[in-house]
Parts: structure tokens; C-alpha cells; sequence
């Protein structure tokens, strides 16, 4: 028994001399680690953020967004605008102009029929393009000459940067993927796996699913960058060991998507291995107020039903006093604080960014102030006249069913907006529905957030990119869901107003960047300040660095590692 | 006994095509959506187009047949070109087992995952039967001794404490706080000198720590159950009453017979090896196959799903026979003619 314990205890000492400190970096290799680990690098065929990161270090689009939303140009000397003549007149066609004397890593120089080529590989029907989208309305692109390539639409297109700008749509070479158009994109593994880029590094081994090697490009067109001469890119794991292996025992330098609770992720931080950083893009966290009467005595097809006459509006909540009575008893700091931690910031905006479109004309509502909104409501005639606790609007009481999908930051939201309204009044009955009855599609349900049967509920919806034409127009008079579509639309308040629907019209016809921002502030001016919609926190991405590396520029509108060739080991 | 064997395998036969048909079809009926897992923000139309260049909207039949050339005839074809460098006729037209999520030939990952697998999670195992039998024959030999107690309540432990807590702790104390061992698993690491091998090592403790508890608490629960039973047989009696020593009493009379049904447990454990473990997988980032097994699941990857669980259950028929070989080699007793 003696000899036994000894030897367990020898080997445990061994272990320990062996072990000291074998947890070190390497100086000139950057660690990436992403929870989901990429498939393949070929973002054309990507299925989530994670094959669009890891192709990011090496594939490059012409143009990139920086931090704040703003174009800036990448492969090209500057970006077409109707100004310089790079849009035309009509909108109907862009022209890009490459800079000189970009390389492939290859060493091969990069031309406009590359450009050409990634455009035809997405839209050929039987690639299975994921990103399509990014070119919606592109009817042609054709290269002019070896440095210029124009991009034809079948309609006017104020906003014509929606392909080949942004990580989702870089370029890819001509050269390499030329065999894999339309159905042989499935067999081409070869180039999926390593795709020849213009970006700072170049696959030196790839894993499915798990790990991939990058070098130095030795091409890059920056001379000495990027500063790092190898990154690796590890997947796998959960979000949670992710920011321990950053935050505490500094095993990789960045990790990506750390949505864990506040409490534990400010824990790790403390551990002062490194910093959490935040980007945040359209993502706002809102309570949507019913503007018609979703009474269960109403029947299905009247009830929470937009009648064009408006005769079947909401019995209080189209009140002004009582919804402004109701936002202006929430403390959405407390809320952000204490449920989102780092990925939330207060906001009373529905379209909180870019920078350049997000209003400045309604921060009033991020100070919470119970007895401004009891003397609103006071002053409105709105009191309690049965002694009940609860204020009767023209004989009815004001009592509101609120619903959301199942989540514990939502039911704990939740929990704090009624105690808020409880003290201005205002009854408040809770419901929760699991997120796939709720987001789901089901005509029979009716808990689902399109037939909103109940006063308020709660989600978040963003704007996918940085142009909110799109976004803006889920609110468009011809959006309002009810039975005549199906339940099928965007306009889930069923609100109306036809200046707004004015205003969608004009930006339409819109394609000078200052001028939309300002459309769309008017827009959400509109929805803020007509109680279409209480906006409550501003969401964002969180990640997190070691803080030996220096040069990270959180992004939200591109890849996070967009200026990965600026990376340094700073100690 | 040859005879036997070629029975066995011979009647295995059908069985692994009713096993594939099976699990083909319980795939099929799941609701899975290779474009399921995309972002919200790709339409409907678009995805419709995806699953018709995976080929996900074919009919069944067409896919079932499609997978089983697939499998059974181009996968070998390709195998046997890969090993003796020829080039068969027909090379060009023959497809591979595609994975719809990475795009590329399922077996090729396999391989590429199955070196990791092994290293972890075989190593445990075998640690975890080096160590359980000797603790479960002398718990058996020294019944409620403080050694027996104690290994009990170990054993215990080990078998009811889940990997995913153990993990996490183990993680917590060794990487976090005492910063002895990486918690990050380097697939990319080749053994090629002491200082890499000592990397390997390193990185290899606690996942193979965690993983051993758990196959070491198992089998010395059946080892001390077994040998129990035996050393209260008669004829152990008759081997003391002999004036044999107790060291050849327990050695060659208890423990042969008591590891009978233990060798059939660990043979029918092995291919569990090969699936990988994988909540440990997952906690350590060995990213092997059992790590891949689920996220082809998530993605709705239906070939790769397929045929991960396709070589799995072929691995089960095979050491169900295995086992039931040495049961036959270990137990006189049983004879096949």
C-alpha cells in the first residue's frame, strides 16, 4: 500500500516539474478561437459568420466597412458614387475602378474578370450561392477593361453596394475556382478548403470543422504587414471556455461571440488577462404596442385586426400620455446593466446606427422618471377613479398583457417592466411562449409574434447591414399583418401613417448618402415618437482580446478581423 | 471455429444493409434542413436552391441508392487507388460521399479526425481497463476493507459525476489557476521530438484523465461484481483445499473466470472508441469524431450523419462477434461447431 501511494505521489510531483509554465504563447502566432469552428473557407457557400471570419484573413472585397459603418475602400482607389461619377445618373449601374498592382498570393496580378468570375459563381443557380442576396437586382457585371468592372441593375438602386463590399462578398480568383462553377462547386473541396486570396495571410492546412493554419502572405501589398507571421483560427467548444482561455489563462489572443452572463464574463475579466470589446450594429431589443384591439372577444377576424376606416384601434394604448407614461417609467440602464452586461446599451432609437443614421432627437426616454410619467398621465385625466391601484381611461382600466419568447433575460425584463408600470398604474399580465411557437410561421398558432394577440410584446429586430431602407420599410402601411395576408408582413404594430410611407417613397428615389441618413432619422423619429414601437437596449456582438495584442478594431459591420494585418504583439 | 467465424460474418451481412436502410430512413423522416442552421436573413428561394444543388430534395430512393454506390463501391474504388497509386477505370465520373456542410469527401474528415480520437479517448480506455481490473479484483479479494470502501466511493464518484463537471473543474484548477496544462487541445501538434511529444502529453492529461475516471469506475464495478461471485465458488475451495497459494488461487482460478463477462464488456466497449466522446471532445476542443458527429447533426448534414452512424454500427456488429469469439477462446465451456 506504502509503495503504491509514494509512486502516485512521485508521478503527481513529476507531472508538476513537467508542467511549469507550459501555457506560453508564441510570439509571432495570433490565436483566433471561435466556438464554431468554419467548414470550409469559401464564403459564397458559408453557412454562418464562422466561414466568413475564417475567410476574411485571406479573401478580400473591394471595399470594407469600418467600425463606425463607413465604406472604406479596399481593393479599388475610391468608392463609385453618383459625385465622381462611379454611379450612374440613373442609378441603374455602378462602376468599380481596381487599384494598381494588387497580386493574388500567387503572385499573379488580381483583374476585373476575377471580379466578374465571383459575381457569375454566386449567381449561377445551381452553386447554391448563400449570400444571393448581396446581389439582388444585379442583372450584369461585366469588366470593361482589366482594371475596371461595371455592375448592371434591372432597376434603380440608390444603394448600390450590396455586392463586393463587406465580408460576405470578397473576391475570389478566376484561375482556382474556374472547374467549380454551378454543381461541381460540391466536389471542390480542394479550393474550398484553401482558397487563393489577396488578404495578409494564406492557408498553410486546414481542418474541417476544427483548425485552420494561415502564413504570412509574401505578396501582400502592404510592405511588412501584417506583423504576425502565422495566425491559427481553432473552433470547437462553447462560448463560455472561449473567454476563460482569453480572459484568464491567456492561451489565444481573441476569442469571438462570448454572449454569457455579465456577472461571470466581468468575473473573468478581472482576471486582467485581457479585454472585452463590444461592436454594435442594428440590434435593438423593443417593445412592440399593439395599435389595434386585440380583445379575445373579438373573434379571429377582428380581433388585433387593422381596420382601414380605424375602427378597430387599440381601446388606450394609441393614447400619447399613456404610452410616453410607459416608457418614461422604465430604467433601461438597469436593464442593460444588469441583464445584457457588456453586449447592451440603453437606446430610444428603433434604427440606432450607423453612427450617421442614428437620431439624436429622442435620448429623453434614458433617464427614468415614475413621477413625470404618473403627472403625464395625471394631467391626461387618466387617474384612478375606482381606488383599485389602477387608472381607468375612459371607463376602461388600464391593464396590458405582455408577451415574449421563453429566455431568462426576457421573463427577468419582464419581471422589472411590470414591477415599473405597477407604479405608475398600470396592470401588467405576463406571458412567455417558446421561442419556436413564437418566431414560427404557424397560421394555427395563436401565440405567435405576427398575430400578437395580446397589448405589448417584446423581441429584437435589426437592420441587416448598414443601409436601412430595407429595415425602415417593415413598417410601410402595405406591411400591416392580418388575415388577408396570412399573417404574413412586417408591420406587426398594424400601425398607419401615410407620411411615413411618403418618406419610403423618397428614399427610394434617394441615393446621396447624407440625404438617406437624414430620411431615415425622420423615419424613426416617426416610429419613436408616434408609440409605434418603445425601443429598450441596444445590442451588441462581444468579444474579447489578450491584452498583449494590440491594433484590434471591433467591427460590427464587417468581419472582426477586417484589419487583422494591423494585428502587433505589443508585449 | 473458422467455420463459425465465416458464419458470422457472413450472416452479418445483411444485418449492416438493414442497419443502413434504418438509419437512412429514420434520417429522412426527421425534420432536419441542411439550410435550417442559415441566417435568418437568407430568403426562402434562396434556400430552396441550396438543397437542390446538395441534391437534399431528391427522393428518397434515389438518395438511398445514391449513398450505397456511393459508399460501398466508389469509397473502396477510391481507397484501393489512394493505397496502390493505380488508376482504375471510371475514376473520373465516380462521386464520393460529399458532406453538405463542408463540402468535401465525408471519409477524408474521418481520417483526418480519427488520429485525435484515438489518442484520447482510446488511451483512456485502455488506462481505465489497466486500472480497473486490478482495483476491482482486489476490492472483490478484500471485501469491505478500507481499500474496497474507499475505491467504492471513488467509483461511485467517477460513475455518477458527469464529464461536462469534471471537465470544467479539472479546467478550472489545472488551467486557470495553477496554469499547468493547456485547456485548449492543439490537433495540428505532430510528435516529432521530446519537447513536441511533451506537448502532446501535456495537452493529453486532462481530457484522458476525465475520460478514464468514467471507463475505470464501469468496469471495476463489473470486475469486483464477477470476481465476488467466483471466489465464493467451490471450486476456489477446492483450489485452497489443494494447498495451492493464495496468489495462484486468486490469479489463475478467480480472476480467469471472473473476466469472462468482463472481456465481452470491453470488447463491446471499443467501438464506443471510434464514436469518439463527445461532451469531452467538445469541453477540451479535441475536435474529433464525436465533435463532428454533432455538428453534422445540428446542420442537418444527412451524409455525413449517415455515415458516421453507418461505420459505428458496423463496428458494433463486428465486436459483437469478436466478443462472442472470446468468449468461446476464455470459456471451455462454450463451444461453436
Amino acid at each position: 500500500m506504502k509503495t503504491k501511494l509514494s509512486l502516485v505521489l512521485i508521478i503527481v510531483m513529476a507531472l508538476a516539474a513537467f508542467a511549469g509554465a507550459s501555457i506560453a504563447q508564441s510570439e509571432d502566432t495570433v490565436n483566433i478561437l471561435f466556438w464554431q469552428a468554419a467548414s470550409h473557407l469559401n464564403p459564397y457557400l458559408g453557412n454562418g459568420t464562422k466561414e466568413f471570419e475564417a475567410a476574411a484573413l485571406v479573401l478580400e472585397p473591394l471595399a470594407r466597412y469600418d467600425p463606425d459603418g463607413v465604406m472604406v475602400p479596399w481593393l479599388v482607389d475610391e468608392i463609385p458614387t453618383v459625385a465622381n461619377g462611379g454611379v450612374a445618373e440613373d442609378l441603374t449601374s455602378i462602376i468599380w475602378t481596381l487599384s494598381e498592382g494588387i497580386t493574388w498570393s500567387d503572385g499573379s496580378p488580381l483583374t476585373a474578370h476575377d471580379v466578374v468570375f465571383s459575381g457569375e459563381f454566386c449567381m449561377n443557380p445551381d452553386t447554391g450561392c448563400t449570400v444571393l442576396s448581396q446581389f439582388a437586382n444585379v442583372e450584369s457585371i461585366e469588366a470593361l477593361d482589366d482594371l475596371t468592372v461595371r455592375i448592371n441593375f434591372d432597376a434603380p438602386k440608390p444603394f448600390a453596394y450590396g455586392a463586393f463590399v463587406g465580408y460576405f462578398t470578397p473576391i475570389i480568383q478566376k484561375a482556382q475556382f474556374e472547374g467549380c462553377m454551378g454543381a461541381a462547386a460540391l466536389g471542390c473541396n480542394e479550393q474550398n478548403f484553401a482558397p487563393i486570396g489577396t488578404g495578409p495571410f494564406v492557408v498553410e492546412d486546414f481542418r474541417t470543422n476544427d483548425v485552420v493554419t494561415y502564413t504570412a502572405n509574401p505578396n501582400f501589398r502592404v510592405e511588412g504587414q501584417p506583423y504576425f507571421s502565422r495566425a491559427v483560427f481553432k473552433g470547437g467548444g462553447d462560448a463560455e471556455s472561449a473567454a476563460r482561455a482569453v480572459l484568464e489563462t491567456g492561451e489565444a489572443d481573441y476569442a469571438w461571440n462570448l454572449q454569457i452572463s455579465p456577472q461571470v464574463l466581468n468575473a473573468m475579466e478581472a482576471a486582467g488577462e485581457g479585454t472585452v470589446i463590444v461592436a454594435f450594429a442594428t440590434d435593438v431589443e423593443r417593445l412592440i404596442i399593439n395599435h389595434t384591439n386585440p380583445d379575445p372577444m373579438l373573434g379571429e377576424d377582428m380581433r388585433s385586426v387593422w381596420m382601414e376606416d380605424g375602427s378597430n384601434g387599440h381601446p388606450f394604448l394609441q393614447v400619447p400620455a399613456v404610452w410616453q407614461a410607459m416608457s418614461k417609467a422604465i430604467d433601461r440602464s438597469v436593464i442593460a446593466g444588469q441583464l445584457y452586461g457588456a453586449g447592451g446599451t440603453p437606446t430610444c432609437n428603433v434604427l440606432p446606427g450607423p453612427p450617421i443614421y442614428a437620431s439624436p432627437n429622442n435620448d429623453d426616454c434614458l433617464t427614468q422618471d415614475v413621477d413625470a410619467a404618473n403627472a403625464m398621465l395625471d394631467e391626461a385625466g387618466i387617474v384612478d377613479s375606482d381606488g383599485d391601484g389602477i387608472r381607468e381611461y375612459m371607463g376602461t382600466p388600464l391593464m396590458v398583457s405582455y408577451q415574449t419568447s421563453t429566455n431568462a433575460v426576457r421573463q427577468n425584463t419582464q419581471a422589472l417592466i411590470k414591477q415599473w408600470w405597477s407604479e405608475i398604474g398600470i396592470d401588467t399580465e405576463l406571458r412567455n411562449i417558446d421561442a419556436a411557437v413564437f418566431f414560427g410561421g404557424d397560421i394555427a398558432s395563436p401565440d405567435t409574434y405576427s398575430k400578437f394577440y395580446t397589448d405589448i410584446e417584446m423581441y429584437t429586430n435589426g437592420s441587416n447591414g448598414t443601409d436601412p431602407e430595407t429595415y425602415m420599410g417593415n413598417w410601410r402601411t402595405t406591411e400591416i399583418v392580418g388575415p388577408h395576408n396570412s399573417w404574413n408582413g412586417s408591420n406587426i404594430p398594424r400601425w398607419y401613417n401615410e407620411d411615413y410611407d411618403a418618406l419610403l417613397e423618397q428614399i427610394a428615389q434617394t441615393a446621396v448618402l447624407e440625404e438617406r441618413a437624414s430620411l431615415a432619422i425622420q423615419m424613426n423619429d416617426m416610429l419613436v415618437q408616434n408609440g409605434v414601437m418603445i425601443p429598450l437596449v441596444y445590442r451588441g456582438s462581444v468579444s474579447a482580446y489578450h491584452n498583449s495584442v494590440s491594433g484590434v478594431a471591433m467591427n460590427a459591420w464587417d468581419s472582426e478581423l477586417w484589419n487583422i494585418a494591423d494585428w502587433t504583439r505589443s508585449m | 471455429m473458422g467455420k463459425y467465424i465465416v458464419r458470422r460474418l457472413l450472416t452479418a451481412i445483411p444485418t449492416i444493409l438493414v442497419i443502413s436502410f434504418i438509419i437512412f430512413a429514420i434520417l429522412e423522416l426527421s425534420p432536419s434542413d441542411p439550410t435550417g442552421n442559415l441566417p435568418l436573413t437568407i430568403p426562402p428561394e434562396v434556400r430552396a436552391k441550396i438543397r437542390e444543388a446538395l441534391g437534399a430534395d431528391d427522393p428518397f430512393v434515389v438518395k438511398y441508392v445514391k449513398w450505397l454506390n456511393q459508399f460501398f463501391i466508389a469509397e473502396p474504388l477510391n481507397f484501393a487507388e489512394t493505397v496502390f497509386g493505380i488508376t482504375l477505370p471510371g475514376s473520373e465520373e465516380r462521386t464520393r460521399v460529399i458532406s453538405w456542410a463542408t463540402r468535401g469527401p465525408v471519409i477524408d474528415i474521418i481520417a483526418e479526425r480519427l488520429p485525435q480520437t484515438l489518442w484520447v479517448v482510446g488511451s483512456s480506455y485502455i488506462l481505465g481497463v489497466m486500472i480497473a481490473v486490478p482495483v476491482g479484483v482486489f476490492s472483490a479479494y478484500r471485501q469491505y476493507s478500507i481499500f474496497d470502501q474507499v475505491g467504492t466511493f471513488l467509483m461511485m464518484v467517477g460513475f455518477s459525476v458527469p464529464t461536462f463537471f469534471t471537465g470544467l473543474m479539472f479546467i478550472i484548477i489545472f488551467s486557470v489557476n495553477l496554469k499547468w496544462f493547456p485547456s485548449v487541445y492543439d490537433t495540428t501538434l505532430v510528435v516529432t521530438d521530446i519537447e513536441t511529444l511533451k506537448r502532446q502529453l501535456l495537452q493529453m492529461i486532462m481530457p484522458v484523465t476525465v475520460l478514464t475516471l468514467y471507463t475505470t469506475a464501469q468496469m471495476s464495478r463489473y470486475t469486483r461484481a464477477s470476481t465476488l461471485e467466483n471466489l465464493q465458488q467451490d471450486y476456489i475451495r477446492t483450489a485452497r483445499s489443494k494447498g495451492l497459494t493464495e496468489r495462484t488461487v486468486v490469479t489463475r482460478h478467480a480472476v480467469r473466470n471472473s473476466l469472462i463477462p468482463v472481456v465481452t464488456l470491453i470488447a463491446l466497449g471499443i467501438p464506443g472508441i471510434f464514436a469518439g466522446a463527445l461532451i469531452t471532445e467538445q469541453i477540451f476542443r479535441v475536435n474529433g469524431i464525436g465533435q463532428y458527429l454533432i455538428i453534422a447533426i445540428q446542420g442537418g448534414d444527412l451524409p455525413t450523419v449517415q455515415t458516421v452512424t453507418f461505420i459505428f454500427a458496423v463496428l458494433v456488429v463486428l465486436f459483437n462477434i469478436v466478443a462472442d469469439v472470446l468468449y468461446g477462446i476464455l470459456d471451455p465451456r462454450v463451444s461453436y461447431t
